[in-house]
């Protein structure tokens, strides 16, 4: 009860959705009830923890040691004066794997901007282009080195996979950057492209949430952000306090979901020897 | 016959050409990535373009059925009709669209990102972006909460009522796989948990996770290992078949060549980066 407006708020809707279906709920498909469910509880859970860690309560997360080791990777880059490439991924801004690509692109640009390095992003969207720009932009404007931003540094390669493929590699092994990081979404092409990384002997750290891809990042990369863990990035990288009031969020959301499994399992278990008469598979299934 | 040779050399050579990166960078590979590079976004800016904005867009903006030289929407369509006639074809284009003037937005929104190339106007652009990307979230939270979250829920209940199920199996439903089903979600669920150590016996059950995300893993690789084989089988078989007399011996020719060209840039300048036969 520590954030009094969250609690009045949620008290209003519930006493909103309650007379709602007192009244006989028009309009409402009661067969996506456990939708309406879902709904209401990701986001109430979210905004509680959002706005809980807005007021200052302190959110301790663990370290993850992917993260850790992208300052390292601009910092040997920085050392060695060669280039950090930055892979956003193969696809347009309407995947959430690229969103969280480009944010993080954000926060390496950063880094590259405080220790002068050179930073090279070759994208295959061309509103990824755009959008990588404007982080890139941003990020150097923070640090105050807008001089030092190039708009050339994000550049548009092709949006053929195999073909940025051959590009980004091309840009590989005749740049030979000191760090390669792989932050998007991926298909076939990743192992092309984290096996020419590896064999010129950058540090290589991977990002991504596409499960057939993140064994061939685990393969070849130092380090491999596997699919949370890398939407949590932003969150660890930026320290701001709402993005890590999210992730706690999920946290919480995670342990429901754990707590909701094991109750539908004893739930159907009493269901199907006719103990109970509420069945909770139709109840979960979405019509 | 004379197309499908010349074909056939120019995929030998470009094929060739790609392997012989396996040996270093070198003339060959460049040539063929930088082919691959410009003509892939030629051929993707022109495929966007007359399968996606000539009959999606301008196809609803002024589709031939609401045709009327009269009127002043028409009238703008037949000014770049003038302008360019097989991008607006005089009459209107016939899609088999009906008018949605609702595109009007995507349109302004695609001028708007193009509006970028100027400096001062290049602010435009995030209208474009914000839309996407706002929209894309709005459509995939839905999706993604059926499909990632209550399905998966739904599927890792275990039965344990049905008196045909088996105690094990392989393959498909059985006391066995339910648990270790149920057993990998919620130890996989729990290793993303990121706000507790993974210290004592939550340290364990998450190690449990991990486990089970690295078998995932290993079967994942090698299921795409041996779709990677077979793709390589497959260029094989081309370039063994453009071998054949029909194609004068393409494949021997070729890769003599570029090997004797290779050689003989490597023995004239021994540049240890590979940039050789410049």
């Amino acid at each position: 009860m520590r954030d009094k407006q969250f609690w009045i708020v949620s008290g209003i809707i519930i006493a909103f959705l309650l007379v709602y279906n007192f009244i006989g709920h028009p309009f409402f498909l009661t067969n996506r009830t456990v939708m309406l469910f879902a709904i209401l509880l990701f986001s109430g859970t979210l905004i509680y923890y959002t706005r809980l860690a807005k007021m200052g309560e302190p959110i301790f997360l663990r370290d993850i040691p992917g993260l850790k080791a992208v300052e390292e990777a601009v910092g040997r880059s920085t050392e060695m004066g060669k280039q950090v490439l930055y892979v956003p991924g193969i696809m347009d801004m309407d995947q959430v794997e690229t969103v969280a690509g480009v944010i993080v692109l954000g926060h390496v640009a950063k880094m590259t901007a405080r220790y002068e390095t050179p930073l090279n992003v070759p994208v295959s969207r061309s509103i990824v282009m755009k959008a990588g720009r404007e982080a890139c932009r941003e990020s150097y404007l923070m640090e105050g080195r807008p001089d030092l931003f190039q708009d050339d540094m994000v550049h548009y390669l092709t949006d053929d996979q195999f073909a940025y493929a051959a590009g980004v590699n091309g840009i590989m092994v005749r740049e030979e950057p000191a760090a390669c990081l792989y932050m998007g979404k991926f298909y076939a092409e990743s192992l092309i492209l984290a096996e020419t990384g590896n064999s010129i002997g950058a540090i290589q750290i991977a990002g991504t949430a596409s499960q057939s891809q993140i064994p061939f990042f685990v393969t070849a990369c130092d380090y491999t952000l596997i699919g949370e863990e890398f939407f949590a990035a932003s969150a660890y990288l930026s320290q701001k306090p709402e993005l890590l009031g999210g992730i706690k969020g999920q946290d919480v959301l995670k342990a429901i979901l754990v707590g909701t499994i094991i109750v539908a399992t004893i739930l159907r278990f009493l269901n199907e020897m006719g103990w109970i008469s509420w069945d909770v598979m139709n109840f979960l299934t979405i019509q | 016959m004379s197309g499908e040779l010349i074909g056939a050399w120019i995929a030998v050579f470009l094929t060739l050409a790609i392997f012989s990166y396996l040996y270093k960078d070198n003339a060959f590979y460049k040539i063929a990535e930088h082919l691959f590079v410009g003509i892939s976004a030629g051929y993707w800016t022109s495929m966007f373009f007359w399968t996606q904005i000539q009959p999606n867009l301008f196809g609803r903006l002024w589709p031939s059925s609401h045709y009327d030289s009269e009127s002043l929407w028409y009238g703008i369509y037949n000014a770049m009709s003038w302008i360019n006639s097989s991008v607006f074809p005089a009459g209107g284009i016939d899609k088999g669209h009906e008018m949605h003037l609702i595109y009007l937005i995507p349109f302004a929104l695609g001028i708007m990102m193009l509006l970028s190339v100027f400096d001062k106007l290049s602010w435009f652009a995030r209208w474009g972006i914000a839309y996407t990307v706002g929209m894309a979230a709005g459509l995939r939270a839905y999706g993604y909460l059926n499909s990632n979250v209550i399905a998966q829920v739904r599927n890792s209940t275990l039965n344990f009522s049905d008196p045909d199920m088996p105690v094990f199996a392989l393959i498909g439903n059985s006391y066995f796989n339910g648990i270790v089903l149920l057993i990998g979600t919620i130890a996989g669920l729990l290793y993303f948990y990121f706000s507790k150590e993974q210290k004592g016996a939550f340290g364990k059950v998450t190690r449990v996770g991990i486990y089970f995300l690295m078998v995932s893993f290993g079967a994942s690789f090698g299921f795409a290992v041996m779709g990677r084989i077979s793709l390589l089988i497959g260029r094989f078989v081309d370039l063994i078949a453009y071998n054949g007399t029909q194609y004068h011996h393409a494949t021997s020719w070729i890769l003599v060549i570029m090997v004797i060209l290779l050689g003989y840039s490597a023995y004239k300048n021994d540049d240890p980066k590979g940039n050789t036969a410049e």
